[in-house]
């Protein structure tokens, strides 16, 4: 008996520990370090202690047991950020309503997903795990960090990173629900305005009930019932408090400027574009409201929203004061976000700062996280991608990325194999993906799980 | 009061020629002070280049211009062949998720005689966002079945798909897969196997009729054939004077692809995809053939492999033996091609075999070397001046020549960000 108590007590403490996020030591030398937010710093060293930076200077200590990394000739930057993510997702749509804040994707995180990985491999340590853009309003999205390597999904979650919830205008929503889909509101852009405002108004009744009860319920002689509780209109009374920052799929200038319009109306401030291939359109209007923009660097023409759209979106936005960001939505585009980031610099004429910035800093300020990741200064997470070249650069080559201080890619250990039992006579014919979609335009992942509401052939779903 | 008129007059001029979509140039253009990356003969510090009646006639030091010629000063800049992107469907799809706008793939599994250059729109707001950047020469394909149609290789200026045809077109041919696809794919192991059985037959059934009706034809001189348009289409494969772009991607189907175009003793075949081609390198290398491969920037083709297979595949091709070009696969990103080689330098091609894979490789692919792919005299004026190194990302295209006409270096993308980066009204409709 007293044996099976001390094996029970193992093992409760091995499963608590399981839950514990990794964090290293680890110094790296003599880099050029791209701080983005304090310049950049020649033959510098980084130090990371227990997964935060301690030290960023010349001739630095490695600490007892620390791992050091030799970058002479290597570019030193923070781990890449993509605010717009389908990685590690189990499902993507939950297409079934117009509003669906109830749900939640933190509830759905698959830790094995390889695209984590090769996300890693590109230097990308942070995605944001979005719903997809079925519903009006989706589902709520979740930051994660990519701590490949745990079978818990509870660990990639970001601790502390505030609450974010997917907002989706235009053809997804009026196609999924629309007469070509559902047959309910919205079927146009006029139904979408319709669907937001009502919630936010029904939201406002929910959480005005709430309150007035709440300031009512000890007092003497109050006999009235809590109102009902309902998951959904929580949500929305979080938004509108403030407390959750919503991510908008967008394309077209006027849909842009319509959620603007509402939100002003409604109080609420944190908003962040999503795509929004027009906002270059209606740059003054989102600088003026201090709404944020994550854009594709090039992406355009795949269907008919952004079909009049521009590679200078960025520019043009980052320009006129808006805070912008340049996301994947792609398993393979978020694998070289820094090129695409270099894209702004043709497109534009963006400096290394600002165009760094845009899959640094600036995605951080989009999912709230500045103050922890998106720079290199002391205090922030030990979250960083060493170059072989500029990472502004055609050439340039992701040789070790780290998070938490903890080195989860290193290119010279990189195993050309990476099945954990290699049997050398063993014939595998399953090949990964659909050759024929090398040929198709269906790039992301926006719709995944919404397919089978559309009268159209798997072929021909977009994002 | 009547020179205020004037200059009313004037400047409402200037708004309306700004107005019009700016024309191509044809002339005797002298381009000067250069470095010049001929591809094939080297590289020239200080070089000039000049065009005149849509060809090269010059390459070379000279500091004198032919009179009348238009002299433009390149010095600090680049000149590159017109680079050549060996797969796309650009002009058939114009919006790629509206299928009103997409002419790529027609109903059919066998139907070779669908001509994509009779379906090119050389009107598509695409093209010139392509040839901006440098693209000025493109394969367009369809897509489909088993036989989708053929393929053409077209120029990015002209007003008609003739005018845009550049002497080659090919058959494509899907060659049947024989594994599983992915996870998406439910079928059994017999399902599979009976399934790539039935299409191989069926592959092998088209040619055996081809070789007929080559016969049929040979014998009457072909006065005794009825009307069969899918075999007249097969007539220059079975030939050879049409070539086969047989596109196939698994690592197992290419070896079977590889020994039944023994077994057919087939010669004009070029072997499209091969993204695990790297996996079967040195049967690719034996069998002579060459290939035309990408998107580089793609994921790899299995979850076991390395996360950069795709970004190596070309360099990796290359390093066994075969002869490599690249394509984007894409259609309104085509843009992108210099990119795509960018990736397959740093991964392991090197930027010299890069820079060969979309110019004179693909030329040579598409038996047009005398006309395209290197800076030579006599070659068709297809050139591209850079600011830098083309594959870098920030490089700007700053002169485009395509058959000797110099392109507007406009396109939507630009026009947009004129109109667009500082807007006027801004927010405030009353004042600037």
């Amino acid at each position: 008996m007293k044996k099976f108590i001390i094996i029970a007590c193992l093992l409760i403490a091995v499963s608590g520990m399981a839950q514990q996020v990794e964090r290293g030591t680890v110094l790296i030398k003599n880099g050029t370090v791209l701080t983005i937010t304090q310049g950049v710093k020649e033959n510098t060293d980084v130090l990371i202690k227990d997964g935060k930076i301690s030290q960023i200077g010349k001739n630095l200590a490695a600490p007892a047991g620390a791992k050091v990394i030799d970058a002479t000739g290597y570019h030193v930057m923070p781990g890449i950020i993509d605010a717009h993510s389908h990685l590690a997702l189990d499902a993507v749509n939950e297409a079934t309503t117009p509003v669906s804040a109830m749900v939640w994707e933190g509830d759905d995180l698959d830790p094995l997903d390889v695209g984590m990985y090769r996300a890693v491999a590109g230097g990308v340590t942070i995605s944001h795990a979005m719903h997809g853009s079925a519903n009006a309003i989706g589902g709520q999205c979740q930051t994660i960090k990519h701590r490949y390597g745990t079978v818990d999904p509870k660990v990639l979650m970001m601790e502390g990173a505030p609450r974010t919830i997917k907002f989706a205008l235009g053809e997804n929503p009026t196609r999924v629900h629309g007469n070509n889909g559902a047959g309910i509101v919205p079927n146009t852009r006029m139904g979408v305005e319709f669907v937001i405002r009502q919630a936010f108004s029904e939201g406002k009744e929910y959480m005005e009930s709430w309150n007035k009860y709440n300031a009512s319920k000890n007092q003497k002689g109050f006999r009235g019932a809590p109102p009902r509780y309902d998951l959904r209109m929580e949500t929305i009374a979080a938004i509108l408090r403030g407390e959750i920052i919503i991510h908008c799929h967008s394309y077209r200038a006027d849909e842009i400027y319509m959620l603007l319009k509402v939100c002003k109306d409604f109080g609420i401030k944190r908003l962040v574009f999503q795509h929004v291939n027009e906002g270059f359109k209606v740059a003054p209007e989102l600088a003026a409201q201090g709404a944020m923009a994550s854009v594709f660097a090039d992406w355009w023409a795949y269907k008919f929203e952004v079909y009049y759209s521009t590679a200078y979106n960025a520019a043009i936005l980052t320009r006129n004061g808006v805070v912008t960001s340049i996301n994947s939505d792609d398993a393979e585009l978020t694998r070289h976000l820094y090129h695409e980031a270099a894209k702004t610099q043709k497109y534009g004429g963006l400096t290394d700062e600002e165009a760094l910035s845009l899959i640094t800093i600036n995605p951080a300020k989009q999912l709230g996280i500045e103050n922890r990741v998106g720079s290199l200064e002391p205090g922030k997470d030990g979250d960083v991608v060493i170059f072989k070249g500029h990472p502004l650069s055609v050439y340039a080559i992701p040789m070790y990325t780290v998070i938490d201080g903890v080195v989860k890619f290193d290119r010279e250990k990189d195993a050309d194999d990476q099945r954990l039992y290699v049997d050398p006579k063993q014939t595998i014919d399953i090949t990964d993906a659909v050759f024929e979609e090398t040929l198709s335009h269906d790039h992301d992942e926006c719709m995944k799980n919404a397919e089978f509401l559309l009268n159209v052939k798997f072929a021909d779903k977009n994002r | 009061m009547k020179k205020i008129m004037y200059i009313l007059l004037f400047i409402c001029a200037g708004v309306a020629a700004f107005a019009q979509s700016p024309k191509g140039k044809y002339g005797t253009f002298v381009l000067t002070n250069a470095t010049i990356e001929t591809v094939t003969k080297g590289t020239i510090a200080n070089g000039t280049v000049i065009i005149s009646n849509g060809k090269i006639t010059y390459v070379g030091a000279a500091t004198t211009a032919p009179q009348g010629a238009e002299v433009i000063d390149c010095k600090g800049k680049w000149i590159y062949p017109g680079f050549i992107d060996g797969g796309t469907n650009l002009g058939l799809s114009e919006v790629g998720s509206d299928q009103r706008t997409r002419d790529l793939n027609e109903i059919g599994e066998v139907i070779p005689q669908m001509q994509a250059l009779t379906a090119v729109n050389p009107n598509s707001v695409l093209i010139p966002v392509t040839r901006v950047n440098g693209v000025t020469t493109v394969l367009t394909a369809p897509v489909g079945g088993m036989f989708p149609g053929t393929a053409a290789l077209i120029n990015l200026h002209g007003y008609t798909p003739d005018q845009m045809y550049v002497n080659f077109k090919g058959v494509v041919v899907n060659f049947p897969s024989t594994g599983r696809r992915g996870g998406f794919d439910r079928r059994t192991d017999d399902e599979i196997k009976t399934a790539s059985e039935k299409a191989m037959k069926k592959l092998n059934e088209v040619f055996d009729r081809a070789i007929q009706y080559h016969k049929l034809d040979s014998a009457t001189k072909s006065k005794g054939v009825e009307y069969y348009p899918e075999m007249e289409a097969m007539l220059g494969v079975v030939r050879g004077e049409r070539a086969i772009l047989l596109e196939v991607n698994a690592a197992k189907d290419i070896l079977e692809a590889l020994k039944w175009i023994k077994e057919r003793k087939l010669k004009n075949v070029v072997l499209t995809g091969c993204r695990e081609g790297w996996r079967v390198a040195a049967d690719l290398a034996k069998a002579g053939f060459p290939v035309i491969t990408g998107p580089v920037l793609a994921l790899p083709s299995r979850d076991y492999d390395r996360y950069d297979k795709a970004y190596a595949n070309p360099g990796l091709m290359k390093k066994a033996g075969v002869k490599v070009a690249l394509r984007t696969s894409e259609t309104e990103n085509v843009r992108n091609l210099l990119f795509n080689a960018g990736f397959a330098a740093a991964y392991g091609m090197g930027r010299e075999e890069a820079l060969k894979a979309v110019t004179i490789v693909p030329a040579e692919i598409f038996g047009v070397s005398d006309k395209l792919g290197s800076i030579e005299v006599g070659k068709m004026a297809n050139i591209v001046v850079s600011d830098g190194d083309p594959f870098e990302t920030k490089t700007n295209i700053v002169h485009v020549f395509i058959d000797g006409w110099q392109i507007p270096m406009v396109s939507r993308h630009t026009q947009l960000y004129d109109e667009f980066l500082k807007r006027e009204p801004g927010v405030n409709k009353s004042q600037k």
